[in-house]
């Protein structure tokens, strides 16, 4: 069987600079560095793109004004969050003959600035949210504390996803947590923030950029890189996230459609998966994905992350740069830098110690369950 | 809970939501159901969610329900909110389910499963919000 993706490659990604802040930086500046650092990192020239998705968040750059950057020659631009939503409905395009090269990137910066609550864009402003005193990371712990309470999944599960996650951050110097070695019993040490989550079960918040270029697979041949190839992806949205209930009957497997049909699109299984670059905005959310996606069964996921499986060197490395809890979180940009941290560690372009020696197939997502939304996109260096 | 905070982020009632806050102002618990299909529906839509009918009308809960899930929150949203306070999912009698917070309970005697009744905490002339309480 062909993939519905088979003939689009991903030929660069690329990660501006990372930090909890980038001071006189603007969103313009930083969001051209990661369209610039992609076109580079593919050997490509601005006159090569004909397809664009850029945009940022605060100051509201949109494909649109980007187009007019690269002087009125794109023919394609997509509008969808920047993340595995932008780069499906890119790769579409190329497939299609819509366009035969898109670049999509964003940034964000200059947003968190009134620092006695929380990030804004945690919390939303609904009028059955935000009254209780809601915002994301109690959400997601409404999700965690129903599935200890069904399955008994331990606290130490949720430590060791933590610790794991954060200890590649530590080892890589683009993280913002770079050096900063966190071991389970940190985790609980730290200070409590929502039950059961603790400071360092909760993901940072930074600025910065990210984007990829992709291709059609004969032009990626033309160019000297190694191309990664797009093997499946699909969307699991269940509506409007904050506003309502985050129910674990309802919304608790949300990301399972996804992973179903990304893996019936290329004919492959979990087990053929040698990394996962998984959403991981609280600890909880791994152990959830885990299991939603059929890595484990449903309950199992928390004995499933033990023993050093999900750290570099076992059987499933998650999130080998650190994630957006030692990595970077900057809003939206970490949806994009998902499938961006897949690519480049399918390229081998990780700092040694956090490489995974003959990688081959890579899972990345996008959004849980707390937000009521997650996508799934599956990555190879082979086509399928 | 009970005093008056205008630093907490109070609910601005829509055309739709309205008939719920104006009935928590008067000690109600009301809740929209589909006169169709039978389904409760929260939060408020113009359709219904189990058959996307519009025979929808406004009825009352018994207000008693069970702890469905909760987290007790010691880093505030902002800082008006008090800590630790826990948000609750409350599972009501009739079947649906609702966010809230929890008052007249410690946080360490709060447990999933445990009976609760709403109980209104009234914030300011337009809004009383629903909470609950543990009940016998």
């Amino acid at each position: 069987m062909h993939s519905p993706f088979r003939g689009v490659a991903i030929v660069g990604a690329y990660d501006t600079r990372q930090a909890r802040q980038l001071p006189g930086m603007t969103e313009a500046e930083l969001v051209l560095d990661a369209v610039r650092g992609t076109l580079d990192a593919a050997g490509l020239a601005p006159t090569d793109v004909d397809g664009l998705n850029v945009s940022t968040w605060v100051t509201q750059i949109s494909s649109r004004d980007v187009a007019q950057w690269f002087g009125g020659r794109p023919v394609w631009t997509g509008d969808s969050m920047p993340g595995i939503d932008a780069l499906l409905q890119a790769a579409a395009a190329i497939a299609t003959g819509q366009c035969h090269t898109a670049l999509v990137a964003t940034a964000q910066c200059g947003e968190y600035t009134a620092r006695e609550s929380t990030v804004s864009w945690t919390r939303p402003t609904n009028e059955f949210v935000e009254c209780w005193g809601l915002y994301t990371a109690a959400e997601f712990a409404l999700m965690a504390q129903r599935h200890m309470h069904i399955y008994g999944t331990r606290r130490e599960a949720l430590s060791e996803v933590a610790a794991a996650i954060r200890m590649n951050g530590a080892r890589h110097p683009n993280a913002v947590m770079y050096g900063r070695e966190v071991a389970p019993e940190d985790v609980v040490a730290s200070r409590m923030v929502a039950d059961p989550f603790h400071l360092f079960d909760c993901c940072i918040t930074s600025e910065g950029g990210t984007g990829i270029v992709l291709t059609t697979e004969e032009r990626a041949r033309d160019l000297d890189v190694t191309p990664i190839y797009l093997l499946g992806g699909a969307l699991d949205r269940q509506g409007m996230a904050y506003v309502t209930a985050p129910l674990w009957d309802r919304y608790g497997w949300v990301g399972r459609r996804a992973a179903q049909l990304a893996f019936e699109q290329c004919g492959l299984t979990p087990r053929d998966v040698d990394v996962a670059e998984l959403y991981d905005p609280f600890s909880f959310e791994v152990i959830r994905q885990l299991e939603a996606y059929g890595f484990c069964k449903e309950g199992e996921g928390g004995d499933f992350v033990m023993g050093g499986r999900i750290r570099i060197g076992g059987e499933l490395p998650v999130a080998t740069n650190g994630g957006l809890l030692s990595y970077s979180h900057a809003g939206l940009v970490q949806l994009l830098q998902k499938p961006v941290n897949a690519a480049l560690q399918l390229q081998g372009k990780l700092p040694a110690d956090l490489t995974v020696p003959g990688a081959k197939v890579a899972i990345a997502s996008n959004g849980g369950s707390g937000a009521l939304f997650n996508d799934v996109m599956l990555l190879g260096t082979e086509p399928v | 809970m009970s005093d008056a905070n205008p630093q907490i982020p109070l609910p601005r009632p829509t055309p739709l939501s309205k008939p719920h806050w104006d009935g928590c102002r008067e000690g109600v618990l009301r809740v929209q159901r589909c006169g169709d299909c039978g389904s409760f529906v929260f939060i408020p839509k113009p359709v219904c969610d189990g058959c996307l009918g519009s025979n929808l009308s406004w009825v009352e809960s018994s207000g008693r329900g069970t702890l469905y899930s909760y987290t007790v929150v010691h880093r505030p949203q902002q800082p008006a909110f008090e800590v630790p306070y826990t948000v609750a999912i409350v599972e009501l009698e009739e079947g649906w389910h609702m966010l809230s917070n929890l008052v007249g309970v410690e946080p360490d005697h709060v447990e999933i499963g445990m009976p609760l009744e709403v109980s209104f905490e009234r914030k300011s002339d337009e809004i009383t919000l629903p909470c609950f309480r543990p009940r016998a």
